[in-house]
């Protein structure tokens, strides 16, 4: 690329990771050098996290080499990561909320004196790392779990230095901060590449890696594209870049829409903590409303606010035209509003796994089946049940076998049939089809559909832009919190998803929305 | 001044048990007929230290989210090993009481190996542990029996310097060589962080199974060492098997009265010292009220209660329901 250049500090090379049957990373390849930025562009499920776990030693690749100043590496552990001198801040926070500042930021490896961590010469060096992270105002003794997240963050900086690294990694590091903060990080990292380090960034915020990044390197679909030195190339062709998963899914027809009816679900100026801003939107019975964006940007929790699991919310929320204040997901699923969410996490917030497909699917529609004594009418049940089973076409060898012994597809069936048991009128889904075979994902495709025609409002988020583009009417984009487009008909294509994903407006969404954006 | 704020955020469950301890024995003194006195303190000393040592070894676990559901029995074990091996001379005396604080420790060490590399559930290795351990507990002494060396049993029970109770001292030396040392170590500070939040501490690289392991260790080594004391004060040994259950779970209860979290990582074997105390002294002040003993249980459920409800109020600061069940 240059010529005269030193040696790269470190370089990774045919790097595969594969995860049961599904490809994390193919054939991966990059290289970093001391004094530069280097940011790592793509867009949900790219493969931008498997790779930086791969080399920080929290997966092990399953093939492919690392070079480290020239020698190979492979790490058993963060901590081998660590003492190498590769450190990554995650956008997990990896911070134990019972310690204080202090004592999270020298974590690894406390001053000892007799036998006993020195605790003078830990906060000295805490407030040293504070200091360098910009972050001087954080206090060493206060717990970390009674600061707020951007706070947090900032000790996840300093503890990162504290580490004294070679390569530094930043997953979304800034996602959580303040403008004041992004400045004062910017400004560190600045001094930082200036003293010889190596630094990785990953960040959502496209302005962040035009200030700060040196080359970039963009994936998609898990293998490696392309790498240009920043600024040679323009948002549209990072774009382009960034387009290119193919099409395997095969998607209903989107009927005409109607828009007389009154809207049943309606929205105004929802907002939660910080997390959730200003989001006003309706969903007409018949319509199946997607939720776009990067993994992140507060979707789940506005489906988690919707279906009434947050408190001290704001805003109003309509249903059927009359305020509703949902407290409570037995509110949100009573006979007023008629809610179902279908959860991102099957494992943990959608079925008890021991428990047989018969208990699952009844636990929502126990009410439905059951007496004005409360005692459940078995022949009224099994119908049900029969009936939902068929509808889904759940591939079992009985009702009432454990619904763990079920393949993942079915198991995310039985968490959609047991909501269908209520026939409810508004279904909320949490990325439904993350890690389910292509075959029950045409199948979930085709239920929402029916389920849409036979007059239920559906409002869908999803990570994956083909199923926003094959199955929605609207898509509403959301980034940090607000909904920052909305695209309708066919405007709904992968160039204005992640354009808007991105919060850029490239030339294509700037003609569309008339520099709206 | 914002360092004092800190400080005392830290200690918040520390002081309040200290503070509800010293608010139970000033109503005690006051209205015991003889009052104030060393004999009175050194009484009460002698009582609270038993579970003082047990509620410190409870501690050590429940800092790692475990539970320790053996220590009683651990107790009863050495009681009467004790029973046997702490006679004779001052070596032969000296070797039995080493023999008993390594019987302790390695019966803390299975705990800890079975939990963390048998990746066993807390509660349940911890039972099946217990039962094993009063089994050989009454093995060694079917019926109650056996002896002490009277002359360490007395000196260890007496007054020191005429007001200091020998007990007391012990415990606070125990406290200066086990408790300070393991809560400022690496290992110590590996044990918390993985209560608080395991992910995070295996990604920050912290060496949390050893710290885990010896937490689980020097809670047996504690539990022997109120074994010990248990058999100074009785001279004989006995594995009576209620009173291992209830030094069991008097211990969780002096745990949480001293302000450590059941959930992990938060709070110190301090705290759980008063927290006995505090425990120890509802007894007395039934007796000096003149209430029939049979209130005692009533009693202890309901300051039990009302301590564990002033942590609860931070529930209602939650936003997010779903992290009720986190």
């Amino acid at each position: 690329m240059q010529t005269g250049q030193a040696e790269p500090l470190f370089r990774m090379e045919g790097i595969s990771k594969r995860y049961g049957g599904v490809t994390a990373l193919e054939d991966a390849s990059l290289t970093l050098r001391a004094g530069r930025i280097h940011a790592l562009l793509g867009e949900n499920g790219a493969g931008k996290s498997t790779l930086i776990k791969v080399m920080s030693g929290v997966v092990a690749p399953d093939e492919g080499r690392m070079i480290f100043d020239g020698r190979d590496v492979s790490f058993a552990s963060p901590a081998a990561a660590n003492d190498a001198g590769i450190v990554c801040i995650f956008q997990e926070l990896s911070l134990i909320p019972d310690l204080s500042v202090a004592d999270n930021i020298i974590v690894s490896d406390p001053p000892m004196r007799f036998g006993m961590i020195d605790r003078a010469t830990q906060r000295k060096l805490a407030e040293d790392a504070l200091a360098r992270a910009g972050a001087s105002d954080i206090h060493p003794s206060a717990l970390v779990k009674d600061l707020p997240l951007s706070r947090r963050q900032m000790v996840e900086i300093a503890k990162a230095l504290a580490r004294k690294p070679r390569i530094l990694i930043l997953d979304e590091a800034t996602s959580a901060l303040t403008a004041a903060d992004v400045k004062k990080v910017i400004d560190v990292l600045k001094r930082l590449r200036d003293e010889g380090l190596a630094l990785l960034y990953i960040s959502h915020r496209m302005h962040e890696i035009a200030e700060l990044a040196d080359d970039c390197t963009v994936f998609r679909n898990g293998n490696y594209v392309a790498t240009y030195k920043a600024g040679t190339k323009t948002d549209d062709e990072v774009v382009e870049l960034m387009i290119g998963r193919e099409y395997n899914h095969v998607f209903p027809p989107k009927p005409v829409r109607q828009v007389d009816q009154p809207p049943v679900l309606e929205c105004q100026g929802l907002g939660w903590i910080g997390r959730l801003r200003d989001i006003s939107f309706a969903v007409r019975p018949g319509e199946v409303v997607g939720l776009g964006g990067l993994d992140g940007q507060g979707q789940r929790e506005l489906l988690l606010a919707l279906f009434g699991v947050l408190r001290g919310t704001t805003g109003e929320v309509k249903v059927d035209g009359k305020p509703e204040m949902i407290s409570s997901p037995s509110k949100a699923r009573g006979a007023k509003c008629g809610m179902a969410l279908i959860p991102e996490d099957r494992k943990t917030e959608g079925l008890m796994l021991p428990m047989t497909v018969r208990e699952n699917l009844s636990f929502a529609a126990l009410d439905r089946v059951s007496n004005a004594f409360g005692i459940i009418d078995t022949a009224k049940e099994n119908a049900l049940i029969d009936e939902m089973v068929k509808l889904l076409a759940i591939r079992t060898a009985g009702v009432d076998i454990p619904v763990g012994a079920l393949s993942g597809g079915n198991q995310q069936k039985v968490v959609i049939a047991k909501w269908l048991m209520r026939q409810p009128r508004i279904i909320l889904l949490n990325d439904p089809t993350r890690g389910i075979d292509v075959g029950t994902k045409q199948e979930i495709y085709q239920l929402l559909r029916r389920l849409a025609d036979d007059g239920a409002a559906i409002i869908f988020y999803s990570t994956d832009y083909d199923e926003l583009i094959g199955c929605c009417d609207r898509v509403l984009v959301l980034y940090d919190g607000e909904v920052k487009r909305e695209l309708a008909g066919d405007e709904i294509n992968v160039h204005n998803l992640i354009a808007s994903a991105l919060n850029i407006s490239t030339a294509e969404a700037a003609a569309r929305v008339g520099g709206r954006a | 001044m914002s360092e004092w704020r800190y400080w005392f955020a830290e200690q918040r469950g520390t002081l309040l048990a200290l503070g509800i301890f010293i608010l139970m024995f000033i109503v005690y003194t006051a209205n015991h007929p003889a009052g104030f006195n060393a004999n009175v303190v050194q009484t009460a000393s002698n009582k609270g230290v038993l579970l003082a040592f047990i509620a410190m070894a409870q501690t050590l676990v429940v800092i790692t989210a475990g539970i320790d559901l053996s220590v009683g029995m651990i107790f009863l074990l050495t009681n009467c090993l004790a029973s046997w091996i702490v006679v004779g001379n001052p070596f032969e005396t000296t070797l039995g009481v080493v023999g008993v604080l390594v019987v302790g420790a390695l019966c803390g060490a299975l705990n800890g190996a079975i939990v963390i590399y048998g990746r066993l559930q807390p509660i349940v290795a911890t039972i099946a542990t217990g039962a094993v351990y009063f089994g050989l507990a009454l093995l060694l002494r079917p019926t109650p029996g056996g002896s002490v060396n009277e002359d360490l049993a007395d000196a260890l029970t007496s007054k020191l310097f005429g007001f200091m109770p020998a007990s007391l001292m012990a415990l606070i030396v125990i406290v200066l060589v086990v408790w300070v040392p393991f809560s400022r170590s690496v290992y110590g500070r590996a044990a918390y962080a993985s209560g608080s939040s395991e992910v995070a501490a295996y990604m920050s690289g912290m060496p949390i199974k050893r710290g885990k392991f010896l937490a689980y260790t020097l809670g047996g080594l504690l539990a022997a060492i109120g074994g010990l004391f248990l058999t100074f004060f009785t001279y004989t040994g006995d594995a009576a098997y209620a009173s291992g259950n209830a030094y069991t779970l008097f211990s969780i209860a002096a745990v949480v009265l001293g302000g450590v979290s059941l959930y992990g990582g938060k709070g110190s074997a301090i705290g759980a010292i008063f927290g006995a105390f505090a425990f120890r002294t509802i007894g007395d002040l039934l007796f000096v009220f003149d209430f029939d003993a049979l209130w005692q249980p009533l009693f202890q459920g309901v300051v039990l209660l009302l301590a564990v409800s002033l942590g609860a109020f931070a529930l209602f600061r939650v936003r997010n329901r779903l992290e009720w069940f986190g």
